[in-house]
């Protein structure tokens, strides 16, 4: 059975606590994406900034659960200071991790991410963010770890538009 | 334990609410969502396919007319448990949305004119404000909304100036976020006086409370099966027949003309002309079975044993966590159902239903398809624990162990 550790993970709840680059950025010149979660009300605005090819600035704004604004919180984290390509790779590589598709979902009581690849040590190369992982074993909470990170990518078209 | 219900011997004839989740007893509290089901009417769904399984209306053979008269039986069943003067006035739907859809696009298309005005509550659900929307952006209608105060209670201050041109008043007669039950018969009143139609959305109301809809005086009511004991996929419109009788057709198909040509159709009359295609004649079976099921226990039996339990579990968890809890909605049971959205110390719904299911309770997180009064609310969701016949006290205290336990882990 997976256990509420799984999801919980102690820097999850970090990032829930003390979230990490919150607030706004004026627009332009950065630009701003929203996302919703049609499902449970969860709204998020995505603030970006990019300088010469580089993720110069990200903040956060808008509320939603400890999922939903712990992953947007690390996903800030992850990505200012990178280029371009390089945050598009850590956004591919997150999603990798959060596709179902990967992992048996049979059994209602069942384990479907298996303890195996929760506990691989971080291979990925996507460090903290790894604690996200446990997070595929509730499916439903999976469009809660995507939100930020899918409102970035739109962002990140909107930006690459202008 | 409940004076009214016997809950223990309710419980037992639900499969479901045997098993476990999470290595703990299923504590559900999501019956707003959709309700539990008795083997009565498992069975009686089975039954069907196993013994008289046949289009219905068309063949002249011994099981043909038995599923035939099974599905008038329901009928018949369903206008009985609504106050319906006739069976004809019932017209099966596949759920309440549908039957609303159903008045928009046939009564709404026919009667509605550019400037006419709905009105609506800040109360309702998706399902009560969309077709309408969809229908005012097509026709160049106005919607109105009654507003609703702090506590969920419609604000009625201003009705008289609302219902000004008003040809539908549209209403929900029990809310599925926090339990407002609102006058639905002063409102239809008042909107008659005015010449407007009345309709109501039963979805929450029926399944808890005895229902009349001539003491309503409504002139569309709409309902679902899956809340009150039923299968998924069935619900029901029913209609003044006079109004009926005046509508064209919604769905066009097999089932609903009187006659068709090269150059056209003839449809049939009410309440055919409105069920186009094969029918869920299983699930208008089983309906039927849940019907009986609720008559059994006996609605009155069942609104007493709910109020004493939404009482109870208003006092329980006040008591219990006293500031931490915020519950929306009317704080008397007099006014409100045993449907409780609850706003517990910071913990965002998702969270706290994530851990109440680590106990295996089973609760509603979400803006529950009714985003407008979400905004009124001053949330985006709400944890929503919604009672039944089938809950008891010690649901309700399984429910403020795991909050006790969720405020222990998202201490922050």
């Amino acid at each position: 059975m997976a256990g509420l550790e799984d999801l919980y993970r102690e820097i999850i709840l970090d990032h829930y606590r003390s979230p990490r680059n919150r607030g706004e950025l004026e627009v332009p010149p950065a630009t701003m994406a929203e996302g919703f979660n049609p499902l449970c009300g969860d709204e998020i605005r995505v603030y970006l900034e990019v300088d010469d090819g580089v993720i110069s600035d990200v903040r956060i704004g808008g509320q939603g659960c400890s999922i939903s604004q712990s992953s947007a919180s690390m996903m800030s984290t992850a990505v200012i200071g990178k280029s371009i390509d390089g945050a598009r790779d850590v956004l591919r590589q997150f999603k990798e991790m959060m596709s179902i598709h990967e992992h048996g979902l049979d059994g209602d009581n069942g384990d479907p991410a298996g303890d195996a690849t929760a506990d691989q040590p971080g291979g990925s190369g996507l460090g903290d963010l790894e604690a996200l992982r446990g997070v595929v074993k509730f499916p439903v909470r999976i469009k809660c770890a995507t939100l930020g990170w899918n409102t970035f990518d739109q962002a990140l078209t909107e930006s690459s538009c202008e | 334990m409940s004076a009214t219900l016997d809950v223990a011997a309710i419980k037992a004839e639900f499969p479901l609410l045997q098993r476990e989740v999470n290595d703990h007893p299923i504590v559900y509290l999501d019956s707003g969502a959709t309700s539990q089901k008795p083997q009565s009417v498992l069975d009686a769904m089975d039954r069907y396919y196993a013994e008289i399984n046949a289009n219905i209306h068309r063949g002249a053979y011994l099981i043909a007319e038995r599923a035939t008269t099974a599905v008038e039986k329901s009928r018949v069943a369903l206008a009985r448990f609504l106050g319906a003067p006739s069976a004809e006035e019932v017209v099966f739907t596949k759920n309440a949305t549908e039957a609303i859809n159903l008045v928009a696009h046939s009564w709404g298309r026919t009667n509605l004119v550019e400037g006419d005005v709905i009105l609506l509550t800040a109360l309702e659900h998706h399902a009560n404000i969309v077709p309408w929307q969809q229908l005012a952006t097509e026709r160049g209608l106005d919607i109105r909304w009654i507003p609703v105060d702090g506590d969920g209670r419609l604000d009625l201050a201003d009705l008289d100036v609302l219902l000004d041109d008003v040809k539908l008043l549209a209403v929900t007669a029990a809310s599925n976020v926090t339990g407002t039950l609102p006058p639905v018969r002063h409102l239809a009143d008042a909107a008659h006086a005015v010449g407007a139609t009345v309709l109501v959305d039963a979805s929450q109301w029926v399944p808890h409370l005895p229902t009349d809809v001539t003491a309503w005086d409504a002139d569309f009511v709409a309902v679902t099966g899956h809340k009150m004991c039923g299968p998924t996929g069935i619900g029901a419109l029913w209609g003044r027949l006079e109004l009926l009788d005046a509508m064209p057709p919604f769905l066009g198909g097999g089932s609903m003309i009187q006659n068709v040509t090269f150059e056209g159709f003839t449809p049939a009359d009410v309440p055919a002309r409105f069920e186009a295609g094969t029918q869920p004649i299983a699930e208008i079976v089983g309906w039927d079975a849940a019907i009986d099921f609720l008559e059994g226990l006996g609605m009155e039996a069942v609104a007493a044993h709910e109020r004493d339990l939404t009482a109870y579990a208003l006092r329980t968890l006040t008591e219990r966590f006293g500031d931490d809890l915020f519950i929306h909605g009317p704080s008397t049971v007099e006014e409100r159902g045993g449907t409780l959205s609850l706003a517990y110390r910071n913990i965002h719904p998702h969270d706290l239903s994530q851990v109440l299911d680590q106990h295996g309770v089973c609760v509603r997180a979400g803006h529950h398809c009714a985003k407008p009064l979400m905004k009124v609310l001053g949330v985006n969701a709400t944890a929503r624990a919604s009672l039944y016949l089938y809950n008891d006290e010690a649901d309700v205290d399984a429910l403020a162990d795991a909050m006790a336990d969720a405020g222990d882990f998202f201490a922050l």
